[in-house]
């Protein structure tokens, strides 16, 4: 047995290293060729009621990286999430000003169809929100909501989608059963995985592993890495370790404002305010 | 020195003691009082009604000879009667509790209706019936008919429904929704495939228990006018008819001239019982079926 598994991690070692080489790659062009935006923010302004929840925001999220938003409870980091697929307006007193634009289009016009951007926007929650049906039913609810209705189609996509969400060897005999029965980090990459199946472009992640283990964490983390390689990711974490091990990018939020907002690296090693440095070494928050 | 003196405790424990027993006693006894009327009661109905009833008197046409008297007038009255309740009270009803839960600005246009509804229900059951009087029967003109009174019922149970409704439609988890709208789901594709599957034994149990209260209500069919006569058999909802609490008011008023009518009026009641016990185990049923779905 154990020569037989000798020589396959060495042919790993040389996949990592090869990927190694090619990160390495792309982060020398990253600083030379100007990457493309999905998200652009722009004076970005959100109250609740009287509470001025968001502060003149300007951030801009790049394609097919993992964007971390960092900060202390309370300082905007989840409701500024939730602004980018407008979410945020079941809350009934929201208000907001400024210009957020998806692609180059104005989301939070009036004119603008939420139903639409949500499409091509995931969303993944805090806590694991499996709808009460079978794990069939809750991978192919976003596609039959949006008209799919033959049944091959519907399960290529249910398998395709728990591929993805690397979850798929662990389910596949029991698609029929109810979601329910699984454990909360299974749970959580259902909720991935059933966001997967409407295919979107970007998923916003609110503190995707705080309900859950750390294994459950860890494998979370790992699909994450594997999911940036085709979506645009932006999480929220209050995990410090989880945005510098999984993010490309991250912007640190504080009473409703960005007080910076930089490559992961930066930020974490060499921050260039006070307060992130404060944060980040956990001296507050 | 110390505060609690322990003589002192030694000799209030005694009473105190008593005291803890007696009050013991007391709940007890409250609760028992009601277990023994209704058992009494049930004793009595049994006692009375129970040898009278056979096929005959299920399936016989109401008769003023006692021994030929049956309640199958009033079974299909109550019949008809629950074939107008029920689609009325469960569109309105649900309805307006979605309506109210999931579209409505929370704001004054909303609490104000809210608070109405919250008023009708404690209404007496006899002003709905000069209600159903006014509307129905006169204005509308449909006389004292199956559909006058089963629209006077729905008034009747509409509030509770509308307040089980609404409260069965709360305790959906708002992370249900949000999953569904984080997917691009429009509303109604939201309350249809999410928030009313997850509400809806919540909503059922509800609307049973009000419909057990409309099938035993008698107050607004008196007001209405059911007719006491040797009526034909109601085939239709524009037709005469009794239902099975007015047929046992009757044969208990004229108990005085024919003493056997308060025998029927016993047996009916065994039957009302029976019909008001399925009915709630139904809801109970449904109710533990599905309570731990989230």
């Amino acid at each position: 047995m154990a020569t037989l598994t000798k020589p396959n991690i060495k042919v790993k070692r040389q996949v990592i290293s090869e990927e190694e080489a090619t990160s390495e790659v792309a982060a020398t062009t990253k600083q030379n060729v100007h990457k493309k935006t999905v998200y652009d923010t722009k004076d970005l302004n959100l109250w609740y009621g009287d509470t001025h929840a968001l502060k003149d925001i300007n951030l801009s999220i790049y394609e097919k990286e993992v964007t971390a938003i960092i900060g202390p409870s309370g300082c905007g980091k989840s409701t500024y999430l939730k602004t980018l697929n407008r979410m945020v307006e079941l809350v009934p007193s929201v208000k907001t000003s400024g210009v957020i634009t998806y692609k180059d289009k104005s989301i939070l016009d009036k004119s603008f169809k939420v139903e639409d951007l949500r499409t091509k926007v995931g969303m993944v929650f805090q806590k694991p929100n499996p709808f009460p049906k079978s794990i069939y039913e809750n991978i192919a609810y976003g596609p039959k909501i949006h008209g799919i209705r033959n049944k091959k189609i519907l399960d290529e996509i249910v398998e395709k989608s728990l591929r993805g969400a690397s979850i798929w060897d662990e389910v596949k005999d029991r698609l029929k059963e109810n979601a329910y029965g699984l454990s909360g980090g299974q749970q959580q990459r259902i909720c991935i995985a059933r966001c997967l199946a409407i295919e979107p472009d970007v998923i916003l992640m609110d503190e995707p592993t705080s309900a859950l283990d750390p294994k459950s964490t860890l494998r979370v983390e790992e699909l994450i890495q594997e999911l940036k390689k085709d979506y645009s990711i932006v999480i929220v974490t209050h995990n410090m370790q989880q945005a510098a091990r999984i993010s490309d990018r991250t912007a640190f939020f504080l009473n409703g404002e960005v007080v910076e907002y930089d490559e992961t690296d930066k930020i974490f090693t060499n921050p260039s305010d006070n307060r992130t440095e404060d944060y980040i070494s956990g001296r507050f928050g | 020195m110390k505060y609690v003196d322990t003589n002192q405790v030694q000799k209030n424990m005694n009473s105190r003691l008593i005291k803890n027993n007696i009050l013991k006693s007391v709940f007890f006894l409250a609760t028992i009082f009601g277990l023994i009327v209704l058992a009494v009661l049930i004793f009595r109905v049994i006692m009375q009604g129970a040898s009278w009833i056979n096929m005959d008197f299920l399936t016989n046409k109401l008769s003023t000879s006692p021994d030929r008297a049956g309640i199958m007038g009033a079974i299909l009255g109550t019949f008809w009667l629950m074939l107008v309740v029920i689609p009325v009270t469960l569109i309105l009803g649900v309805g307006t509790a979605i309506y109210l839960e999931l579209y409505a600005k929370k704001g004054r246009f909303q609490g104000f209706i809210q608070t109405n509804i919250a008023n009708l229900a404690g209404v007496p059951s006899i002003v709905y019936g000069i209600l159903g009087m006014t509307i129905f029967v006169r204005a509308l003109d449909f006389g004292n008919v199956v559909l006058a009174g089963g629209l006077t019922m729905s008034l009747l149970v509409l509030p509770i429904i509308i307040v089980a409704s609404q409260e069965s439609i709360r305790s959906v988890p708002q992370h249900l929704s949000e999953a569904s709208y984080g997917m691009g789901a429009t509303k109604w594709q939201t309350v249809k495939n999410i928030i009313l599957p997850a509400a809806l034994p919540g909503i059922l149990t509800g609307s049973i228990l009000s419909l057990s209260r409309a099938i035993g209500e008698t107050a607004p069919l008196v007001v209405i006018g059911i007719p006491a006569l040797l009526i034909p058999f109601p085939g239709g909802i524009m037709d005469k008819f009794t239902v099975l609490p007015m047929q046992i008011y009757y044969w208990t008023i004229d108990s005085s001239l024919v003493e056997e009518y308060a025998n029927l009026a016993a047996a009916t009641i065994i039957i009302l019982l029976v019909l008001l016990f399925l009915l709630n185990a139904t809801a109970i049923f449904i109710r533990n079926k599905f309570q731990k779905r989230f």
